[in-house]
């Protein structure tokens, strides 16, 4: 005779080490397998669509570091990106030279951040997290160098970036070219065979790709389940279309595959930093911006290959000092779409381990 | 590179398929009538001329006047990308289609529109508030909230 169960609601989060911050799964379960989950957002709201509009167009740059406050870089970029475009400013070929050269380094340093976690939810409990922390450390320290903070640099400006590289800094990077590979092929060594993490994460949380495009997923996550996207590529921004690199793409779209598409991601960031480095000119670093911008009446929408996928920011300027409408495309979020469609079917565990090979950050989806 | 299809060029497309949909086509998007909002997001994903498969972002901008509901689309197959926009008069109850069976990643987008701007996307199965708490007060994106 069956068994009469009862479905059974439990609440992973808001506070809970494998939700990356602060994100609640309202999961309603049948024993231990998930039937149906449903996503709570919210916490960490701090309405910055709202404060950006009364902020000068320079002024909200520190607001989107504290977006997503592991990929600063990245954030500061996509956001003067849309407002060069709104107010058609260009920008000076070295300043171009070292944004790719601190996009990329955040991509790395992100992707570290990222494999690290979600080994973290496999089950390995925070060795190979410290081993990757290890090399974002050199990262933030180069970051430091450059903009006087570890986290939270606010580095790029409408026109360029705020200041020149110190003379220590080229030295310093080129020791950490030369370092990172053999690094990589530790990790590789260490966790791509390990039995338990297979064991957790192949053939676990499988996205199809068409799903994957229904849901604007971007970024590895959609690469992981074979779109082979990618805005640097299908749409290069700044001076991208002058440097080689390979788009790696997973095969099933598993949790394995969005692990091992950001390792080969790191390798081609470091591929793309190596010819920066050879390649940048000397000259200024931001072209001739006033102080105050501003824009012509219209809306701008500018995006980037960010480390999690495309971040964009929409612009509406009436022509005032300030924007009219503030969007931010939020990539952290929408990967999220699909989290259903991946979690019902699944156990608690493999919730633990789809959820964090999706890699978010809370300040982004709920900004 | 891809490339940005200027609403000019799509608009009299759309209207040809889909007579009396298109508002005004201008250089940087479509604007279309908000009851033939469903039909001619349909149109431009499935048109294989068109193959609109990616939905980048969804939002509104509160123009005291009129709500407008801003859509960009991108087809992966032709590397090219539209804007189009439909606009809502109602300042009281705000109605706008749902395109979620387009598109599903409009998902939590509307949802955000709905939370921060107060437009309801009819036809969206779970349409409520997504980050601030059910029961708060007015939606904070208005340019009437202070």
């Amino acid at each position: 005779m069956a068994l009469h169960t009862e479905p059974f609601i439990l609440n992973i989060g808001p506070v809970h080490p494998s939700t990356h911050g602060v994100f609640r799964i309202r999961a309603t379960l049948d024993g231990e397998v998930i039937v149906d989950i449903e996503p709570v957002f919210g916490y960490l709201h701090r309405g910055v669509e709202k404060l950006a509009e009364q902020r000068t167009y320079t002024g909200i740059i520190p607001l989107t570091d504290r977006m997503d406050y592991i990929t600063s870089m990245s954030n500061n970029l996509a956001y003067v990106l849309a407002v060069e475009k709104l107010a058609k400013v260009k920008v000076p070929e070295r300043a171009e030279y070292i944004r790719v050269i601190m996009a990329e380094m955040q991509r790395i340093c992100n992707h570290l951040v990222a494999a690290g976690a979600f080994i973290n939810d496999c089950g390995a409990f925070f060795t190979p997290f410290l081993y990757m922390f290890r090399e974002r450390e050199k990262l933030m320290d180069l970051f430091e160098m450059v903009s006087g903070q570890r986290l939270t640099y606010n580095y790029m400006r409408v026109g360029g970036v705020s200041q020149d590289l110190p003379a220590e800094f080229l030295p310093a990077l080129r020791k950490f070219l030369k370092e990172m590979p053999a690094h990589i092929a530790e990790y590789e060594r260490l966790i791509n065979d390990n039995e338990i993490f297979l064991a957790r994460s192949r053939m676990i949380g499988i996205l199809p790709k068409e799903l994957a495009i229904n849901c604007g997923i971007s970024g590895p996550v959609a690469r992981a389940s074979g779109v082979k996207w990618d805005l640097r590529k299908a749409d290069p921004y700044g001076i991208y279309d002058r440097f080689e690199f390979d788009i790696p793409t997973g095969t099933v779209g598993d949790a394995n595959d969005r692990y091992t598409v950001r390792i080969a991601e790191m390798k081609q960031s470091l591929r793309i930093i190596e010819q920066a480095v050879e390649k940048i000119p000397a000259g200024p670093v931001i072209s001739d911006v006033p102080k105050v911008l501003h824009p012509p009446v219209g809306e701008a929408y500018g995006h980037l290959e960010g480390p999690k996928g495309e971040l964009g920011f929409y612009l509406v300027s009436d022509g005032g000092i300030a924007p009219y409408r503030f969007h931010v495309r939020p990539p952290s979020l929408i990967n999220l779409t699909a989290l259903r469609q991946m979690l019902i079917g699944w156990k608690i565990q493999d919730a633990i381990t789809i959820f964090g090979s999706i890699d978010i950050t809370m300040g982004e989806v709920d900004r | 590179m891809t490339v940005a299809l200027a609403g000019k060029d799509i608009g009299p497309q759309i209207e040809k398929a889909l007579p009396g949909s298109v508002l005004e086509s201008a250089p940087g998007y479509v604007m279309l009538k908000p009851e033939f909002l469903v039909q001619a997001a349909t149109f431009l994903k499935n048109d294989p001329a068109m193959a609109f498969d990616y939905l980048n972002f969804v939002t509104a901008v509160d123009y005291y006047d009129y709500f407008e509901a801003v859509y960009q689309v991108t087809s992966m197959t032709h590397n090219h990308t539209l804007m189009f926009k439909t606009r809502c008069y109602n300042r009281v109850d705000p109605v706008i289609p749902s395109i979620i069976n387009v598109w599903q990643g409009a998902d939590f987008q509307e949802r955000e529109v709905y939370d921060l701007l107060g437009v309801y996307f009819e036809g969206h199965p779970n349409m409520k508030r997504i980050f601030l708490w059910e029961g708060f007060e007015g939606h904070p994106l208005r340019k009437d909230y202070l």
